[in-house]
């Protein structure tokens, strides 16, 4: 309504709304850490949305992840046929996995599971008045609400993507052992020979920012959800989306960081 | 049944004022300088037609919302100036019954009513959270609840658990946001005797924001007619309704016809 608005948009209504929506998001985001650290800390209710992230995604991560590893490994094996060098192909894997596809994976499943499902849950909330009902309560609805999911989002998913890699590679195992004889124990000894301490830390690191990430962008959206039922859906679909989005951006970003590490 | 008649309130304790009391959103301006005193002990009703602003009012006594200008005062405090745990200790004062009575969905009857003590009062036994939660479930009449999850509550049920979760916090004043809208007349009549009974019971002081006119004729000691954003005429049901204003006149037959 700008022609009705004494204010005027700096540059237009989308971009302004946009800028607005970041710094609102991240003004969010800071409320956590100011609130994340202060008593009272809800453990009850961390340990509650661990397990239902954690149980939530735990069937879908480990067919996903079981079929990446296959997948991967069978698309991998012409090329390295052509050299000779299949014997390279549970270091290719390990690598693949550990650095990249395992925490990118769980994050991306999680984006939609998890993210839809805080947003939506939160959403919902929003429009029937229950977080207002929290507030009059005496109870601080983001503490209780956002801290607790957020927290849970950031402990849960580095382990999902641990478990995420260990099934990628026994997918791939299975498909190794199904062309070669191949011992398990000899397959892991080998994949993990490629892997360094720098891979394993990354990609803790790098799931602690994707959780923390999905977290927060689930919460937002469904904090703020408006507009009734028609809200709640958009708050579940923008969550997917924004995470999505920024998971990809943070993989580029933690890569280039920990490449510059490895070369250092 | 307990009528309003029955209840005694003090003409002097001012419990809720309000003053010059203004709220817009962006260009829609809601309050225009409202004024109202509620004494303690007494029901306000606030009648007004849908959109005029009846839960802004309310939803600015315990800080849901902002004043654009004008004094909010509720037990001695300043409103708009509390932050922090005084605006917790105030909002432990106040119940608020929400129009779609905002029970948590995940939280079966029981949890409902004692999400509210538990989280505000850690050194209470387990024992003394059952009795208050039989306590407040004997009150509403829903004894048989507990378990239920709020899905399968009927819409006077659901009501009647959300007013049984403010009472549990033993509130000096009570807002109730609509409570009879989407009611049947036989369970509206229903929740205007539970108000009667609150008041009396818990010796609450009440404003109750409606459109309905019998819950207003029988649950309040004074009826104030919000319309466009100011109060026309607070005073009695029938002094409210013999105001020579055909707004008032619409809205007394619309309701009759209904």
């Amino acid at each position: 309504m700008a022609g009705h608005n004494s204010k005027p948009f700096v540059f237009s209504r989308n971009v302004d709304d946009y800028f607005i929506g970041v710094a609102k998001a991240a003004r969010f985001a800071g409320r956590f850490f100011r609130e994340a650290f202060k008593s009272p800390f809800h453990l009850r209710e961390i340990i509650n949305q661990c397990y239902e992230v954690g149980l939530r995604s735990l069937p879908l991560i480990t067919l996903t992840g079981f079929i990446t590893g296959m997948v991967f490994t069978k698309q991998s094996r012409p090329s390295l046929e052509s050299f000779g060098a299949t014997s390279w192909l549970p270091s290719l894997i390990s690598i693949a996995v550990v650095r990249a596809l395992g925490s990118l994976v769980t994050a991306l499943i999680c984006s939609g599971k998890v993210g839809s499902s805080i947003g939506a849950e939160l959403g919902s909330m929003r429009v029937t008045e229950q977080i207002d009902a929290m507030e009059v309560s005496a109870i601080n609805p983001f503490k209780y609400l956002v801290v607790t999911r957020v927290w849970a989002t950031t402990i849960t998913i580095p382990v999902l993507a641990l478990y995420c890699s260990f099934v990628g590679l026994l997918g791939s195992y299975v498909n190794v052992n199904a062309h070669e004889a191949t011992s398990f124990i000899g397959f892991f000894e080998h994949g993990f020979e490629s892997i360094t301490f720098l891979d394993l830390f990354t990609s803790v690191i790098k799931s602690i920012f994707f959780g923390f990430t999905i977290g927060v962008v689930g919460c937002y959206k469904g904090f703020y959800a408006s507009q009734g039922t028609q809200g709640v859906g958009k708050a579940a679909n923008q969550a997917v989306v924004v995470s999505m989005f920024l998971v990809f951006i943070e993989e580029v970003v933690i890569v280039q960081i920990s490449n510059w590490f490895r070369y250092f | 049944m307990v009528t309003k008649d029955e209840h005694i309130v003090s003409s002097t304790e001012k419990v809720i004022s309000i003053r010059d009391l203004y709220k817009s959103f962006g260009s829609l301006h809601v309050l225009r300088g409202i004024d109202l005193d509620v004494y303690r002990g007494e029901n306000v009703v606030v009648l007004g037609r849908s959109g005029t602003g009846k839960s802004v009012l309310i939803k600015l006594l315990v800080g849901l919302l902002t004043p654009d200008k004008g004094m909010v005062n509720v037990l001695g405090q300043e409103v708009p100036l509390l932050k922090g745990k005084e605006l917790d200790a105030l909002r432990l004062k106040i119940g608020f019954s929400f129009q779609n009575s905002a029970l948590y969905d995940s939280m079966n009857v029981r949890q409902n009513l004692e999400f509210p003590l538990v989280m505000n009062f850690k050194n209470l036994s387990r024992k003394e959270i059952d009795q208050r939660v039989h306590e407040v479930l004997e009150s509403v009449g829903l004894r048989d609840k507990i378990n239920q999850l709020p899905s399968d509550l009927s819409g006077g049920q659901r009501k009647r658990i959300g007013i049984a979760r403010t009472l549990i916090l033993k509130p000096e004043i009570m807002l109730y946001d609509e409570p009879t809208s989407g009611l049947d007349p036989i369970t509206s009549i229903e929740i205007n005797e539970l108000i009667n009974e609150v008041q009396k019971e818990y010796k609450t002081s009440s404003i109750i924001i409606t459109h309905d006119l019998t819950c207003a004729k029988t649950t309040g000691n004074r009826v104030a007619m919000l319309l466009d954003g100011k109060f026309l005429k607070v005073g009695s049901f029938e002094e409210v309704f013999r105001v020579d204003d055909e707004r008032v006149r619409n809205f007394y037959n619309y309701n009759f016809i209904q």
